[in-house]
């Protein structure tokens, strides 16, 4: 784009600047007024309110006595690392991300590889599929807290070795069993369809040709079929990873962060809107963000990812 | 792949899990939703109504006749809506964008679209609650449909760049050595070849808005713009721990029922939106 | 309708290397003109660059009196049928035929007007509500066909418009297309890598290699005057025979033997040292059947490794030595025309009739008049009769194009 004239001897050696044409001048251009109000979209709402929740946590800032506020430098921070709570929340966290996750990669993946061979009633089975997807997660969460209810839900009925009036929310780790359950209900359909779509790219030569070649199901599942899918999984797994890490309404709706089950979205929340501790929220806020970052760059790392296919480049 | 009947036992046996593992919790909530409010407060474990607990539509009526709850399923609807076709439409300019055309910051645009589909929106409670409260979006529509948009665009994009790309290159020169303008091409040739693509993304941009709980409930304070899942929510008594259980089903059951006759109706073009996004290679 | 100079273009792309390299072609009004060449010699470019979908970097493109290089695709005035089409699935055949008349802004009568002749032209009426998605191949391209003719353009592109179809309908096709071009007397421009389609539709076909012009001349001058060892060896099939040859005198030596060339071909080729003979495989026959009138030629015997009988004509393969500096220019050459491969054999056309048998030590005649012989180091044609060779671009250095 740049509009200087080089010398002549240039124009072979420096094409981009040099011969630019007036349609790749007017393409760049037309390419960035289109993107450009998504771009602002997208970063009015996230770029710009970071860097201002950066600055705020840098303060002493509540909205209760907005007077008092002043520049503390890291001591939000210091606080909140040096705060076991924090530390808790981080744990239920992340435990909630493992073990959901988990489960949702299996029976996810026991989902798919039905859904891949099913030829009859395909269509309700993809219809029902979607209905865990599109129920709102409020909904679940009520659904499931009513169902693990003893006074008014079935699971205890239902499920053996419970007795009836066992409270499910009465102590961390049941209750944390009843968050994830709800979390695994609803999103696994979600994992499952994104495994079909990898399972479909596996060409059926290749499994044939596996079969000829006298390799067991399990063999051909672990030799051929897992590892042609291994880009879709691994995109499955970092989204879902980072969606689950992101934890916030089942456990609003289903303990309201009571028994130890708050997660640090939820105690991020508590601090913002219902303590107006706007400096400390911030300071939470950044380290959510920079746990999140954490999190993607360790599992790109270490399933080496392939962003590019994430980001749908080429 | 061989057909033993072993195999087709499996198949059908995982057919009838993905069928009860999908429909159960959703008929369970219509059934709770059936159960009166005396039994609930009395206690009334199990499945299915207990007899005499039987309460027709009695608690559809009450969610219904609730003033708060009709406007946040209006709010929602509105909102949904309006994010929906907002988001919609700049997604389609930038996809076309990024299928189609060489320019400078394409990738800062994928790169800034990845990292909101990763990014923690608790995150942004606090600074947008701060920052809507400082230009008066506190508490109305557009304080909602902003978020909304910029969170759904990342999969929009995806979404509708996948389909512009299928769209062979010959279509829009062939259009231009008809006599087309490049906008003219756009319009005449490209939107309405990727017009299930639009679809798609519109219909996944309705779910996020439609599903959203924590701008819902923090961005708002009053009827004025909360949103069905946070009305859901504060749908309480003052004890936490035994709400109006079959009023609130009868709720739930209400605002899914815009989503059930969505899934119904386009449920092949989701399932084509959903996998196109996310998996390649 | 106009004609389209093309005047010394050039294209380069961001790495500098020139896919299209000064190129200038003169199309008269009416005339269809091919351009040939191997995949990656820039003939698409070209096409391309003269419909305006793509820059160019230097030199200027003329259709009729106006110079159009910076002029949007819309603003030509030109009509292109694509490789594989470009129709539009969503609208039906007669909407795909009228949209260019739409953008136009023409008004419905006159439309449908239009529409309708196109369709009766290329007998399509029958199927102008369906979609293109349901037409053949055939009916497909006759669509693309008349999207281009209802528009009154001044030039007709076609960008390998038969590639995608099976032999025999190209056969049909390409037919069609010149009894269109024909009937309508429009300027058109071709491309294509089928040698076939460019000797059977072209007025002037222009061969390409690497992004430069080889050679612009009818098929015929083509066919019997190659400008150089690359022409050569492209047009025709089976392709040229090239041989290692050593002229002395009127006497040329080669693999199988000596033979007697004309003298006015000997004259130029003389004091060459090494060179690469072309004979096409119909100058030969089997000597045994050549009646006293057509001789004039020489005779020499050669051992038949294989042989191919098609009823009306009988191929023998006759494999030789070359020396290596033969070698090395033939390989070349074999790169330059997309690998189509050049064993070190004589192919040789002979009459059905032929008794030669494989394994046979066989008399072979050669019509010498019909000899070429090349430089092997530059590859031009030394015997080419130029006048009757079209245009060369390397031979009129310093002559304005």
């Amino acid at each position: 784009m740049s509009a200087t004239t080089t010398a002549p001897a240039g124009v072979a050696k420096t094409p981009k600047s040099k011969n630019a044409s007036d349609r790749s001048v007017a393409e760049n251009r037309l390419g960035m007024k289109l993107v450009a109000p998504a771009l602002v979209v997208m970063l009015f709402v996230t770029a710009f309110p970071m860097l201002q929740a950066l600055w705020l946590s840098l303060s002493n800032y509540a909205l209760t006595a907005p007077d008092d506020r002043s520049f503390v430098g890291a001591q939000n921070y210091v606080t909140a690392l040096s705060d076991p709570l924090f530390w808790r929340t981080m744990l239920v966290t992340v435990g909630i991300m493992v073990v959901t996750v988990f489960f949702e990669l299996v029976i996810g993946f026991v989902f798919a590889l039905v859904m891949h061979r099913v030829i009859f009633a395909r269509g309700i089975i993809r219809t029902s599929i979607l209905i865990p997807y599109g129920v709102i997660t409020v909904v679940s969460g009520f659904a499931w807290q009513f169902a693990f209810s003893s006074t008014n839900g079935f699971v205890n009925a239902w499920v053996p070795f419970i007795e009836d009036n066992f409270n499910w929310f009465g102590e961390q780790f049941p209750a944390l069993f009843a968050i994830c359950v709800s979390e695994i209900w609803k999103t696994t359909p979600f994992m499952s369809l994104l495994l079909l779509a990898g399972l479909a790219q596996v060409s059926e030569d290749m499994i044939e040709a596996a079969k000829v070649d006298g390799a067991t199901w399990w063999q051909r599942m672990w030799k051929v079929i897992l590892p042609n899918m291994r880009a879709a999984i691994m995109v499955a797994i970092l989204f879902r990873a980072l969606d689950a890490f992101r934890i916030f309404d089942n456990i609003f709706v289903m303990t309201g962060g009571a028994v130890n089950t708050e997660s640090v979205s939820f105690l991020t929340y508590r601090q913002v809107i219902e303590q107006f501790q706007i400096g400390m929220g911030s300071a939470l806020s950044v380290l959510l963000f920079l746990s999140v970052l954490v999190i993607a760059f360790g599992i790109v790392k270490l399933f080496r990812v392939d962003l590019a296919a994430a980001r749908q480049e080429g | 792949m061989g057909n033993t009947p072993l195999r087709k036992v499996g198949i059908a046996l995982g057919a009838a899990l993905i069928l009860i593992w999908c429909l159960l919790p959703v008929a369970w909530i219509i059934s709770l939703s059936f159960k009166s409010q005396e039994s609930i407060t009395n206690g009334s474990p199990g499945f299915f109504p207990s007899e005499g607990g039987f309460a027709g539509w009695d608690n559809y009526v009450a969610a219904w006749d609730n003033e708060q709850f009709r406007r946040a399923i209006f709010n929602s609807i509105g909102i949904s809506l309006i994010a929906t076709l907002l988001s919609v439409i700049v997604a389609t300019l930038a996809a076309y964008a990024i299928a189609r055309l060489e320019f400078r910051g394409k990738k800062l645009v994928l790169s800034t679209a990845l990292a909101i589909a990763m990014f923690p929106v608790v995150s942004l409670v606090g600074p947008l609650f701060d920052m809507w409260r400082a230009i008066g979006l506190y508490d109305t529509w557009p304080g909602l449909i902003i978020p909304y948009m910029s969170f759904t665009l990342p999969l929009a994009i995806w979404t509708l760049a996948a389909f512009f790309r299928e769209i062979p290159w010959e279509m829009e020169q062939a259009a231009q050595v008809d006599g087309a303008t490049s906008w003219q091409a756009f319009r005449k040739v490209i939107v309405p070849l990727a017009a299930p693509g639009v679809f798609t993304a519109a219909i996944l941009t309705f779910f996020f808005a439609w599903n959203d709980f924590v701008f819902g409930i923090s961005l708002t304070s009053t009827e004025a713009a909360r949103p069905i899942p946070a009305s859901l929510s504060f749908f309480v008594g003052s004890d936490p721990f035994n709400r109006p259980a079959s009023l609130l089903a009868a709720g739930a059951v209400i605002a899914t029922l815009p989503i059930i006759v969505i899934v119904l109706a386009f449920q092949r073009k989701i399932v084509a939106g959903l996998t196109s996004g996310a998996v390649k290679g | 309708m106009a004609g389209i100079q093309i005047k010394n273009i050039v294209k380069k792309y961001g790495d500098g290397f020139p896919a299209v390299n000064d190129v200038s072609i003169d199309i008269a009004d009416g005339e269809f003109v091919i351009l040939v060449g191997p995949s990656g010699c820039g003939k698409s470019t070209l096409l391309r660059m003269i419909v305006g979908l793509e820059d160019i970097t230097s030199g200027d493109m003329m259709i009729g009196d106006k110079r159009v290089n910076d002029l949007a695709p819309r603003d030509r005035n030109l009509a292109m049928v694509f490789q594989n089409y470009a129709l539009y699935p969503h609208l039906t055949v007669y909407e795909n035929i009228a949209f260019p008349l739409r953008l136009a802004g023409a008004s419905d009568s006159e439309v449908d007007a239009k529409v309708k002749e196109a369709s009766k032209t290329l007998e399509l009426d029958e199927h102008l509500q369906r979609k293109p998605g349901n037409l053949s191949g055939g009916q497909r391209q006759r669509v693309a066909m008349g999207r281009a003719i209802v528009r009154d353009a001044d030039a007709f592109l076609f960008d390998e418009p038969l590639s995608n179809l099976d032999a025999k309908l190209r056969g049909q096709m390409r037919s069609e297309i010149a009894r269109l071009q024909k009937k309508l007397g429009i300027t058109t421009v071709y491309v294509t890598h089928d040698q076939t389609e460019a000797m059977t539709l072209g007025d002037r076909v222009a061969v390409l290699k690497r992004g430069v012009l080889q050679q612009l001349a009818s098929p015929r001058e083509l066919y019997e005057n190659p400008g150089n060892l690359f022409v050569a060896g492209f047009i025709g099939s089976p392709p040229m025979n090239f041989l290692p040859a050593e002229v002395e005198g009127t006497s040329v030596k080669l693999p199988f033997g000596t033979v007697e060339i004309p003298a006015d071909k000997a004259e130029k080729a003389a004091g060459r040292g090494l060179l690469i003979a072309g004979i096409r495989p119909e100058a030969f026959e089997d000597a045994s059947l050549v009646d006293e009138a057509r001789a004039g030629g020489s005779t020499f015997s050669g051992k038949v490794e294989f042989v191919e009988w098609l009823g009306s004509e009988t191929y023998a393969y006759l494999p030789f030595e070359a020396p290596p500096e033969v070698v090395k220019q033939l390989e070349q050459l074999e790169k330059d025309l997309d690998g189509d491969s050049l064993r070190t054999q004589l192919v040789i056309s002979l009459d059905g009739a032929s008794r030669v048998r494989e394994g046979d030590q066989a008399e072979i005649w050669v019509d010498t008049s019909k000899m070429h012989l090349f430089d092997p180091a530059t590859g031009e044609n030394l015997t080419v009769d130029l006048s009757n060779a079209g245009r060369i671009p390397a031979l009129d250095s310093g002559v304005p194009a």
